[in-house]
């Protein structure tokens, strides 16, 4: 009977997956903290969509349970560490503590494109995911005010050994939700950002992973919040999952 | 009596070693002996001794103020170092937390102790709910980036690079994570020691402590959670300086401790980010000093300069018992944002060198006090809107006990025609409120109290919090006779406010 009534609830909360929403955000020329030619040129940003939400845990079971390749007790250790979804109850239940509408953690990014490619979607691209992340509520570009970069940093200032809260914060002016100060989130392209476009330019490729020269890269230093996760996202491989970091999709429009 | 001799013969083969030029090139094979004589005490040169022999080595890793035992090894060995980055909320001070990146859970990070010649095996792991990537560049490493670009770590995973200890000395290692001066604000900094092959000499206590600066967004002691301040890090304006990560860290019952007649030895880093330390014992004399970590000793020195990401070795006797305060002498930083801290002797008098009178509370102020526990209390308990009269007074005794009992001492009698009584105050009873611009703005000038004239000086007390005003104050309107009451943190905000306007106005 309990039972029963579990596995009804997980099936209504599975609903949603078949709707997430996407919101169109125009592209352009953007200046982003990693010049486009590694010095100073603007990205330029196709129109694309964007996941409002980042993908919750009851979204990624039902996934899980359609692909059961990807549960955390079927997929090949070379495309999920060991940590992958380790804070579900089990392979197929997420458990007491583990809520439907958090946003889930502990994928990799091989699982999380995979999940996107269910959606007929794919992971964003750097340059699309910082485009998003600039704005706030009322402003496509807010990265001048000092109150956007706080709410970024207030999030790093926080420790992260209490539950993380569930999706649904307040929309930025494109309707996408909780891209600042929720989790960390994949990109496609996370493994290249730290790629040189011209290496005689730029010296060693690692650049942030070294004292002195990430000193260098901070001369900006209103760009280092976002620098920070770019340093978070060049730590990991692609395998690896970590209990900040989640995922949301987007589409070529 | 031989010390002379040895000193010249220490002269004579340190000119020869700098005749030699490149004295590792040179001396390297000749060093490779696995036990190399104790009296190679111009220990300058750089030491591979081979291979490493025998069954890996765990290091034993200690938390500040602790150092590891020393290590009575004459063959180098393979060393397992684990060291875990933890991001934790902590107090930085009395009611006051901060979100630290430790190396091993304390600020500064673990003390580790090799020998010159070991192969160090680093293995660094990143708490699973950690939430930023960390690495670590160790001063002691000969290589690019200290091991930085080898220890890169996400969170919930480790990391290892293994590197041999060539050179002797006290070293630093610190997170080279971008932004690197934040993440080693955040605390992210400790000591490695490699010993020389002889070992150090034996002395009866040795302790760790690192200085570093902290850069809130909060004023000074400001209660709460005080979040980072990029701003203030970046234009070198810290809200504290602290010895070992926490205001009190060593003072009050976690004071370092001596007797009399005792050789210590102090391991003094400094992390910064920003600030260089001028360290000094009060009260004390460093009989040696081995500046900036280096092999060459420097003997009878007061005060030592210690360089952001540098450390030096300090030895001396204790000779008269008591309180030495150990402070940074740019001493504005010592009494008002918290580089202080105590080591405490005990023994027999020795009057021939001390007569004997104890000077703690004047240097102390508040820190003169065994602990501020009730402070803590107080804050936690406004934050949680369940502060009593009590919890007040009881913040306020400890706060009066070091800021005001100098001058207006512990009984609140005051000193005859100098400092006026706060005991039974016939002026604090006639305008109470008059009391919180007195403490925030100072009093000069003649005043009459109790019948007695007093023509003085108190200077505005502006580094109190208005939360440490109103219990400080609810504590002496409920102490020696006088009428009683309370005044709440907003109600001295809006004194403050009031009197600060004031002469403004009048102007």
């Amino acid at each position: 009977m309990r039972a029963l009534a579990l596995a009804c609830l997980g099936l209504l909360l599975a609903l949603p997956a078949a709707a997430a929403e996407y919101a169109a955000l125009p592209g352009g020329t953007f200046t982003s903290v990693l010049p486009a030619d590694g010095k100073a040129a603007p990205a330029q940003v196709a129109p694309f969509r964007l996941r409002t939400e980042l993908v919750t845990n009851a979204e990624f079971l039902a996934f899980v349970k359609a692909h059961p390749a990807w549960r955390r007790d079927k997929v090949a250790r070379i495309l999920a560490d060991a940590r992958y979804l380790t804070q579900w109850a089990s392979a197929d239940t997420l458990g007491d503590e583990v809520l439907p509408r958090q946003p889930v953690t502990r994928v990799s990014w091989f699982a999380a494109q995979a999940y996107c490619e269910s959606e007929r979607a794919r992971l964003p691209s750097w340059y699309e995911w910082e485009f998003a992340a600039a704005a706030d509520a009322t402003r496509r570009d807010a990265r001048a005010d000092p109150a956007w970069r706080e709410s970024i940093l207030g999030w790093y200032s926080r420790p992260s050994t209490t539950a993380l809260p569930q999706i649904g914060g307040a929309a930025n002016i494109y309707g996408v939700r909780d891209i600042n100060g929720l989790v960390w989130e994949w990109v496609d392209d996370f493994n290249a950002l730290m790629v040189a476009s011209d290496s005689r330019d730029q010296g060693d490729p690692d650049l942030l992973k070294f004292c002195g020269a990430g000193a260098l890269s901070m001369q900006d230093k209103e760009n280092y919040a976002v620098l920070m996760r770019i340093a978070m996202l060049s730590a990991l491989k692609a395998a690896d999952t970590t209990n900040n970091m989640g995922f949301r999709c987007a589409k070529s429009d | 009596m031989t010390r002379p001799h040895l000193y010249l013969a220490a002269a004579a083969m340190l000119a020869l070693v700098a005749c030699s030029g490149k004295p590792s090139a040179s001396s390297g094979p000749a060093a490779m002996a696995a036990t190399p004589t104790p009296s190679t005490s111009v220990a300058s040169e750089r030491g591979d001794f081979g291979p490493p022999q025998g069954e890996p080595i765990h290091a034993v890793l200690t938390s500040p103020p602790h150092v590891p035992p020393p290590i009575h090894r004459n063959y180098p060995a393979k060393v397992i170092v684990e060291l875990e980055v933890i991001e934790k909320e902590m107090p930085i001070s009395e009611g006051v937390s901060y979100t630290f990146w430790t190396f091993g859970g304390t600020v500064p990070g673990s003390f580790i102790r090799v020998r010159q010649g070991d192969t160090v095996e680093f293995h660094l792991k990143n708490n699973p709910n950690d939430k930023m990537p960390h690495n670590i560049d160790l001063h002691g490493v000969t290589g690019p980036g200290g091991g930085a670009a080898s220890s890169f770590t996400a969170p919930g995973h480790e990391s290892q690079f293994t590197f041999k200890a060539l050179n002797q000395g006290i070293y630093v290692y610190h997170c080279a994570t971008a932004p690197v001066g934040m993440h080693i604000a955040n605390g992210m900094y400790g000591l490695i020691l490699v010993e020389p092959p002889e070992g150090l000499s034996p002395v009866d206590h040795e302790y760790y402590v690192m200085q570093g600066d902290f850069y809130t967004t909060g004023k000074y002691r400001e209660k709460g959670h005080q979040p980072f301040d990029m701003e203030k890090a970046i234009d070198e304006r810290p809200t504290y300086v602290l010895f070992n990560g926490k205001e009190g860290s060593i003072t009050g019952d976690n004071a370092l401790t001596a007797k009399t007649n005792q050789k210590v030895r102090l391991f003094v880093g400094n992390g910064g980010p920003n600030l260089i330390s001028s360290f000094h014992v009060i009260g004390e004399i460093f009989d040696k000093v081995q500046p900036e970590g280096g092999t060459v000793a420097q003997h009878n020195v007061q005060t030592t300069l210690i360089p952001s990401g540098g450390a030096a070795i300090v030895e001396f006797r204790t000779d008269v018992p008591g309180s030495y305060v150990l402070v940074d002498h740019s001493i504005f930083r010592a009494f008002n944002k918290g580089a202080l801290g105590i080591l405490k002797v005990d023994g027999s008098e020795n009057k021939s060198v001390y007569s004997g009178k104890e000077v703690d509370s004047v240097y102390l102020g508040d820190r003169a006090g065994s602990n501020l526990q009730a402070v803590t209390t107080a804050a936690t308990a406004h934050a949680a809107g369940t502060l009593t009269k009590e919890d007040q007074i009881a913040a306020g005794k400890q706060l009066f006990a070091g800021t005001c009992s100098v001058c207006h001492q512990a009984n609140g009698e005051g000193l005859p025609n100098v400092f006026p009584p706060l005991a039974k105050s016939d002026l604090l009873a006639a305008d109470p409120k008059r009391a919180m611009t007195i403490v925030t703005h100072g009093l000069t000038g003649k005043v009459t109290v109790n019948g007695h004239e007093y023509d003085s000086v108190m200077p505005p007390m502006s580094q109190l919090t208005d939360d440490e005003v109103s219990n400080i104050l609810t504590y002496v309107l409920n102490s020696w006779g006088n009428p009683g009451g309370q005044f709440s943190k907003d109600e001295v905000a809006k004194a403050r406010a009031a009197a600060a306007s004031a002469p403004a106005a009048e102007h």
